[in-house]
Parts: structure tokens; sequence; C-alpha cells
């Protein structure tokens, strides 16, 4: 396999198997653009993929990412798999899986639902993995797929 | 579940025993209230409506009901005389309207306001409707009616005609006979077929279900029919509405081959959908379900208030 263009870091958390062209969704929806720790956080974009043709891949250094926190980015990347990083080293590694509530991340594409008219927090019930199915906490109106990646 | 407190938002957070419980306090309150005449459960009670869309019986009969429970009532019965009109927020009419109540009923355009309103609160919310999505109220009062006419709900056979694909008190009530032992028909015109996704999900619950478009069919098996309105505007030209409406439009005529035992609802406002002069036969309970409304309402109010 023919080495990556960015480095490779000491300590952190890498997102591998983004899908091409979600790196930045990725990092807007971890919050990585306001690292405080002071570490960088590094995106590779249109990588070479056997599994995926072409991938992103976001690298974040001196944080380690919890399974709950990376599973926000399973809508925008289902196929993502997170590397712990310690010494170099791969400790830990898991895939992403879509959580049974969503809070925050999603729009209601219902353009009656309260939710785009008042300031509050959305929420989503999982109803289905597979096909991705929600339902909202406040319409009860549920979205397949494909509104619910047009209302990231 | 606690009843002191809890907020009715949607026919969702209904257990069957919820639901029994509802109606059992209602068929009590209304043996009371014919006895008594007025009741005392709620002295000293403030219930709050607040309608931002018009409605005649919703709110009325919630009125009616703390009146008859010996509470008191405040509240506006349109947006545009509140302070809403200046943009006030929900959260914050509504973060108000609970200092002076202790029981807000609440009816509003936008689908989730009455889940929103219940977060903010802390005092008990009731939905009265909200958009096109939830009006608990009116399914729980549809339940109590069959209820009493039948005396039981098991073992019916009931059809919902009309507009099933956008009708919130179809879906609702449909949603809630699947706690029962019912066989259901679902009579509308193609286009306004009740959604799939809901159908699919009765079936999963072990509903049986017939689907069809021909009322003439079916009318002759069922036990309880209730009709709702065909809006106009749901068609794409006045010609096929015309075509339709005719076809869905209950009358003497169709109701010379209906069982004795028929109960005929509608939860009105009704259009042209029942002919008046149906009224006036042993089918028509419609005006029954109005007054029902009422019990069924004191009881929801006297259960969250936890006065009774």
């Amino acid at each position: 396999m023919p080495e990556l263009k960015v480095s490779a870091i000491k300590e952190g958390t890498v997102i591998d198997h983004i899908p091409a062209g979600k790196g930045l969704k990725v990092i807007e929806i971890l919050g990585l653009s306001k690292l405080s720790n002071g570490g960088s956080v590094l995106l590779a974009m249109n990588v070479p993929s056997k599994k995926l043709g072409r991938k992103d891949i976001v690298k974040v250094e001196g944080k380690f990412l919890s399974e709950e926190e990376v599973n926000k980015i399973a809508l925008v990347a289902p196929t993502a798999t997170v590397n712990i990083i310690r010494n170099y080293k791969v400790v830990e590694k898991f895939k992403v899986e879509v959580p049974e509530v969503i809070e925050g991340i999603l729009k209601c594409g219902n353009p009656n639902c309260i939710t785009n008219y008042e300031y509050v927090t959305t929420k989503f019930y999982v109803i289905s993995k597979n096909p991705l199915k929600v339902r909202c906490h406040y319409c009860e109106r549920t979205m397949e797929e494909e509104e619910i990646l047009a209302n990231l | 579940m606690e009843w002191k407190g809890r907020d009715v938002i949607s026919i969702r957070d209904f257990s069957k025993e919820d639901i029994e419980v509802v109606l059992s306090t209602a068929e009590r309150l209304e043996k009371e209230m014919k006895e008594k005449g007025q009741l005392e459960y709620a002295k000293g009670k403030i219930l709050a409506t607040l309608f931002f869309e018009p409605s005649t019986r919703t709110r009325l009969s919630f009125e009616s009901a703390m009146h008859r429970l010996g509470g008191s009532v405040i509240g506006f019965a349109e947006a545009s005389t509140s302070s809403v009109k200046k943009g006030e927020s929900l959260r914050d009419t509504i973060k108000t309207v609970e200092q002076y109540s202790d029981v807000i009923v609440i009816r509003h355009p936008k689908e989730g306001a009455a889940r929103l309103a219940a977060e903010v609160a802390d005092i008990p919310v009731i939905n009265a409707g909200d958009g096109s999505n939830q009006h608990p109220t009116q399914t729980l009062l549809d339940l109590y009616t069959i209820k009493k006419e039948f005396g039981t709900i098991d073992g019916l056979k009931i059809g919902l005609l009309g507009d099933l694909k956008y009708g919130r008190t179809v879906h609702s009530l449909a949603e809630a006979l699947a706690f029962y032992d019912v066989e259901l028909y679902l009579i509308s015109p193609e286009l306004l077929r009740m959604p799939k996704h809901i159908v699919e999900e009765l079936r999963e619950r072990g509903m049986k279900i017939v689907e069809t478009t021909k009322l003439e069919e079916v009318i002759g098996e069922l036990d309880v029919l209730y009709v709702t309105r065909i809006q106009k505007e749901r068609f794409p030209d006045e010609q096929e509405y015309l075509k339709v409406k005719g076809s869905y439009q209950v009358n003497l005529k169709i109701l010379e081959n209906v069982k004795d035992s028929l109960r005929i609802m509608h939860p009105l406002p009704r259009v042209d959908e029942i002919h008046p002069e149906v009224d006036k036969t042993k089918h028509a309970i419609y005006f029954k379900q109005v007054f029902n409304g009422v019990p069924v309402r004191m009881a929801l109010l006297a259960l969250v208030l936890g006065v009774i």
C-alpha cells in the first residue's frame, strides 16, 4: 500500500474509511476545528481505497474519542472505522454504529415541525438501522435515508 | 404509571392499561356528574387553555370539563389576542402561563408544539391538537363512545371512511384500536389510502385489516362506521373530487342494508359526507360522541391534576 501523504500521529484517534467528501462534515459534527488541547487535526480527502474506491481520513492528535462520541458521525459516515493510537501503534479499533437516539445533529425535514421555529435541540429515535429510518421526537414524522442526509 | 403531573401528548405514549384507566375514570365521572350536577374535584385549580388555532368543540369541552370539576379556566382562543402576535416564543409563553395555572391545554398549528410545551413546563400539559400530528383526547373520546355503545371494544368490526391518508384522527384511532381485538375496514378513494407504513405496523401488531374503495360492499358487515371529511384540496382537479365525493356520502339509501346495531361516528365538523337525514336514525351517534368529550376530558384533567 502506498504511504499516506499525511504524517502518522503519535497519540490520538484516526477515523478511517469515511466516504469521500464527508471528511469536513465529520470534523464539523465532532467539533474538531476547535480542539482545545493544541493538537493538530489532519484531513486527507479523496484517498484511494480498496474498500470504498475513494475515501477521506481524519486524524486527531492528542485526543482519544470514545465510541459514543464517534457514533455521532454514523449518519454521514456509516462505513467509518476508528483507530485509537498510542505511541504510533493501534491499540484499539472499532466501527461506528448508528446510535438509538440522535440529538442535535439532524434537522427535522418536516417544514411544519416546531423544531424549525423554536430554540430547541432536535431529537430523533432510530426505528430502523438498515435501512435507516428515524422518528422525530417532536412532530413524530419519520425520515428515511435520503431525507436524513439532506437534513444533516 | 403515575398519573399526577403526567403530560398527555401522543396516543403513542399510552399503554392499553392507561387507556382503560381513562375510560373507567370517565365512566365514573359521568355517573357522578349526572347524580350531583356539579363536582368539586378540581376546586381551587386553574386550567389554562392556549388555542393558537381556532376550535369549537375541543376548547369548549375542555373548559366545560374543568367547570364541571369545580375548577376555573383562563386562556385565549386565538393567538392574535396574545403576546404571540408580538413575536413571543412558545417557550416564553408557556413559561409565563405556568405561573398562573395548574394545568395547560394547548392547540398549536405546528407539529411537535405540545411536546415542546410539555418539556418547558413543570405543570402537566395536554395536547389538544398539534398541526396534523396528534389529537389524543379525540381518540380517547372515540374509544369511550364505542365502549359505551357496545359495552366492549373487543370483537367489533370497525370501518374508517374518508381521508385515511392525511387524517390525524383516523391514524391515532387505528393505532389505539390495535390494542383491542377488532377487525378494521379501511374505506377510502385510492388517492387517500392509509399510508402503507401505518397499515404494516397495524398488521404486525396482529390486527385484521380489510382495505377497500367501495363502501357499499362492506357497510353491511360493520358495527361501527367512523366517517371523516374528504377535503377538496387533496385532489388534483375538481372533477376527480366530485366523482369521489358522491360515492362516499352516507345517506338513507346506503343504510338500507346495514346491521341494526350499526353506529355511525364522526369527529366533526362535517360538510356533506353524512346527509342530515341520517341524524334522526338510531345509527347516528356523532352528537353523543360530542357529549362524551366532556367526561373524557374531565377524567384526563382530574388524573393529571392528581385530584381523583
